[in-house]
């Protein structure tokens, strides 16, 4: 029981550790971080595109924000802070995504309330179809079981298989 | 032609009434000449198919003589149009694109109605609930978007044109194809909720209704993946897919189509879900219908959408009277669907098909809440936001990563149980060679490039790939597995080679074979998503001997130049790849403006391999005159595409008749002391 206490912990550090590695790679370098953040922003000329997947031609919007986006990320400015400045400047619509405040934050939840419902709903399902009784036989005849069907079944895959 | 076309739609306004009316009437009221009735009804939605055909040609034929007195012609082209646009000009607008809607419903009408002698009363109900259906657009096109109106003012000379980004091949066919998808999907439902109302016994109705739908969801299908690929080569971008409102219309009702056509086959093998197939019809034909209301109505911004307009209102209408009409009938006989639900074990493919249903589901919703979220947040906090790739990238992908799973799982599962000695040997040697694959993606070099060298903890992005990398090959595998297996015991009963063998299989059961080829097509196209997080992209002014590096090429700029037509005037750069210090190829990436439009569009020159694509693109030109060229470097995208083809490839084979299963003859040697009976002499 100890030993597998200890495999449990052993696993849950490993666990810990590769989050952990997820979580901070790539952080702090400024060339990532500038494709990070841009990827994170709209072009806000009414192309509907991610910043950095702007190229349209003659966009007026897409190389000022660049650059202001290249010169806060070269300032060491938060990422956060990076995210405000540009949504007081050009608005929410700026951002790629809703954020995680107020109202916002049901667009992430309801996925997960969703994902969470229906995996439960069909759980409850697929445990109330196995529960059912086995539907009744006439008068005489006994279902077979499962291992005296086994033999034909063995026989079937023999027969069909390799 | 505008008057031939007028009259033309209102005749077949009139037709549809008359095949709704009275198709509606012969079925309520059934005796003495309701039959006569009833066929005069499918006779005149027969006929309506001629009537909105030859308003289709008048407007076509207008668009070739340069009638420039129709508004929606002076609006969508010019004089100097090539004529493959002229002839996509009916679905380049609004109006005729309705039109188009209305053709293509009525000869899916009208090939159903050919066919009533299947199931003379089912076809009926089916025939009187389309004649609805197609009441409802030809009045849209007779009376709010009416392609033949006549334009204001004195009569023009030349015409505004196409919109610059809808002049590229792809514009011929991409439309039709969607269209052919959403308009299809009107079908099944025709038919379920005829078999609804009807009580029809047995899964007749279920057999119909399938092929039906494997026709429209193949047709969808490719009009996504043309679609895509369309944005991949004129918008100029470098993406194929980008969450806009307009793409996930289409999204949506493929995905429930495909949840339907899934679940179908526990109906039909165990009589089980009947209540919950007839809701995924429905709900397929409804997001059809609700993704054009997205894309006319001009409710959600979107950069493929048209003008706003009064439609939106109509389509508002339909799409609640639709949902009234189906909750109502449904109400009333949903327990004619009553079925007896018995799980005999979890591991087994009814439970796997549960789950298949529930993430499909589940990923619609994810993109029909992402699409209204920024519509929802106006109406709760007053202002817009935008959701875009970075929102559906976190919560659809491990969504389709389970669904990938169970792509690969749920085959090789048994009916009712499987053992786990039969799950075990399924599944060892795919599983195996599906980590071997993850595992050589994973330790190969960097530096070969493309998808090699996928180091998983440096990205989550990273990790998603090779998560991807794993299921499609494992998905791949099973499939391999499942082929292998069947044509290896045809080959032993008959001697023939294994791949006869395997065609002789698949031809005897193309629905389930058919199924795997579409499987392999989903885990090419998954493979080509997953190279997405490898792109690379650099920005260059580049003047004559100019050199940038990406990737493993050097483009060097060998000169620039400009060509001028009636109908464009262009600027190109023509650019030498090099890989490895030898020449590869030229690329010409070109920047077009359009007179009559007055709008400049860019076509990027694509040099694809399996391995990767070079994407360079003609942004415009610097100050000083010389191009900019944005270069990009994008892995494995063919194989998205050669995993559409083989999707559409594998729906067209499970469409093909079984071949009948041959009678067993054992072979016996003849008795070599009998005598003739006969010496032919």
């Amino acid at each position: 029981m100890s030993n597998r206490k200890h495999i449990l912990r052993r696993a849950s550090h490993c666990a810990l550790l590769c989050l952990a590695i997820f979580g901070l790679a790539g952080a702090g370098d400024p060339a990532s971080r500038f494709n990070e953040i841009g990827h994170q922003l709209m072009c806000i000329c009414g192309c509907n595109e991610i910043l950095l997947e702007c190229n349209h031609v003659g966009c007026p919007d897409s190389d000022g924000m660049r650059n202001e986006l290249m010169a806060a990320v070269s300032r060491g400015d938060s990422d956060s802070l990076v995210e405000q400045s540009f949504v007081q400047r050009y608005g929410p619509t700026v951002l790629a995504a809703p954020t995680k405040k107020g109202f916002d934050r049901t667009a992430w939840i309801m996925p997960f309330v969703a994902l969470v419902l229906g995996f439960g709903l069909v759980v409850l399902v697929v445990r109330a179809w196995r529960n059912r009784p086995e539907p009744a036989l006439a008068d005489g005849i006994r279902p077979a079981s499962d291992a005296e069907l086994d033999p034909f079944r063995e026989q079937a895959r023999k027969e069909t298989e390799l | 032609m505008a008057t031939i076309g007028s009259y033309a739609l209102l005749l077949a306004l009139a037709l549809s009434g008359y095949s709704f009316l009275f198709g509606f009437l012969a079925l309520m009221f059934p005796g003495e000449g309701s039959e006569r009735v009833g066929e005069t009804a499918r006779r005149a939605g027969v006929a309506l198919f001629g009537a909105v055909l030859l308003a289709a040609v008048a407007l076509v034929t207008a668009a070739f003589q340069n009638d420039f007195t129709i508004a929606y012609i002076f609006h969508h082209s010019n004089r100097a149009l090539p004529a493959p646009y002229k002839f996509a000009v009916l679905w380049s607008g609004q109006e005729g694109s309705l039109l188009f809607w209305s053709l293509l419903l009525a000869a899916y009408g009208f090939v159903l109605r050919l066919r009533y002698k299947t199931d003379p009363r089912l076809f009926a109900y089916a025939s009187v609930i389309l004649a609805a259906v197609q009441l409802f657009f030809l009045a849209l096109v007779c009376f709010a978007a009416n392609p033949f109106g006549l334009i204001e003012g004195p009569p023009r000379a030349d015409g505004s044109g196409l919109n610059a980004l809808l002049q590229f091949p792809e514009m011929v066919i991409h439309p039709p194809m969607l269209y052919l998808g959403y308009v299809g999907f009107a079908i099944p439902f025709a038919f379920a909720l005829g078999a609804l109302i009807m009580k029809y016994p047995g899964e007749k109705w279920i057999h119909i209704t399938r092929r039906w739908t494997m026709v429209t969801w193949g047709f969808l299908t490719c009009g996504i993946f043309l679609g895509s690929h369309w944005a991949y080569y004129v918008l100029g971008w470098g993406g194929y897919w980008g969450w806009d409102p307009v793409e996930n219309a289409s999204l949506m009702p493929w995905l429930v189509g495909t949840a339907f056509l899934h679940s179908v086959m526990m109906q039909e093998k165990r009589g089980m879900l009947k209540v919950w197939n007839m809701w995924l019809v429905f709900a397929t034909f409804w997001l059809a219908i609700l993704g054009t209301f997205l894309t006319r109505s001009g409710i959600i911004n979107s950069v493929h959408a048209f003008a706003q307009s009064s439609i939106g209102t109509w389509f508002a209408f339909f799409l609640a009277i639709s949902f009234a009409v189906f909750v109502l009938v449904f109400a009333l006989n949903h327990k004619h669907l009553r079925s007896e639900h018995r799980l005999e074990s979890l591991a087994s493919r009814e439970s796997s098909f549960l789950f298949n249903n529930l993430l499909f589901l589940l990923l619609t919703l994810d993109v029909l809440w992402g699409t209204w979220f920024p519509k929802i947040s106006e109406w709760v906090q007053g202002n817009k936001v935008t959701v875009g790739g970075p929102f559906y990238n976190r919560v659809a992908i491990p969504v389709a990563m389970l669904l990938l799973l169970l792509t690969a799982v749920g085959p090789l599962l048994a009916w009712r149980k499987t053992s786990f000695e039969s799950l075990k040997r399924n599944f060892m040697w795919p599983t195996i060679g599906a980590l071997a694959a993850a595992v050589f993606v994973m330790i190969t070099p960097s530096r070969w490039g493309s998808i090699f060298g996928l180091r998983p903890w440096t990205d989550i992005s990273l990790l998603y790939s090779l998560m991807t990398v794993f299921l499609s090959a494992l998905v791949t595998l099973t499939v391999a597995s499942e082929f292998y297996r069947g044509g290896r015991v045809i080959r032993e009963k008959t001697g023939q080679s294994m791949f006869a063998s395997m065609v002789q299989l698949t031809h005897r059961n193309t629905r389930r074979y058919g199924g795997y080829v579409v499987h392999f097509g989903v885990a090419l196209v998954m493979i080509g998503f997953c190279g997405a997080a490898l792109n690379q992209d650099k920005e260059m002014e580049m003047g004559y001997g100019d050199r940038m590096s990406i990737g493993s090429y050097e483009l060097v700029c060998r000169s620039y130049t400009q060509d001028d037509n009636p109908n464009q005037a262009s600027e190109w750069a023509i650019l030498d790849v090099y890989q490895n210090g030898q020449k590869i190829d030229t690329m010409t990436p070109v920047r077009i403006f359009y007179k009559a439009g007055q709008q400049a569009s860019t076509k990027p020159d694509i040099r694809s391999t399996l391995k990767e694509d070079l994407y360079l693109v003609y942004e415009g030109q610097s100050e000083k005159g010389r191009p900019i060229i944005k270069a990009h470097v994008n892995p494995l995208v063919m194989w998205i595409w050669i995993g559409a083809w083989m999707m559409v490839l594998g729906t067209g084979l499970g469409l093909v008749p079984n071949a009948p299963a041959p009678v067993a003859v054992r072979a016996t040697r003849l008795v070599e002391t009998a005598t003739p009976v006969a010496t032919g002499d």
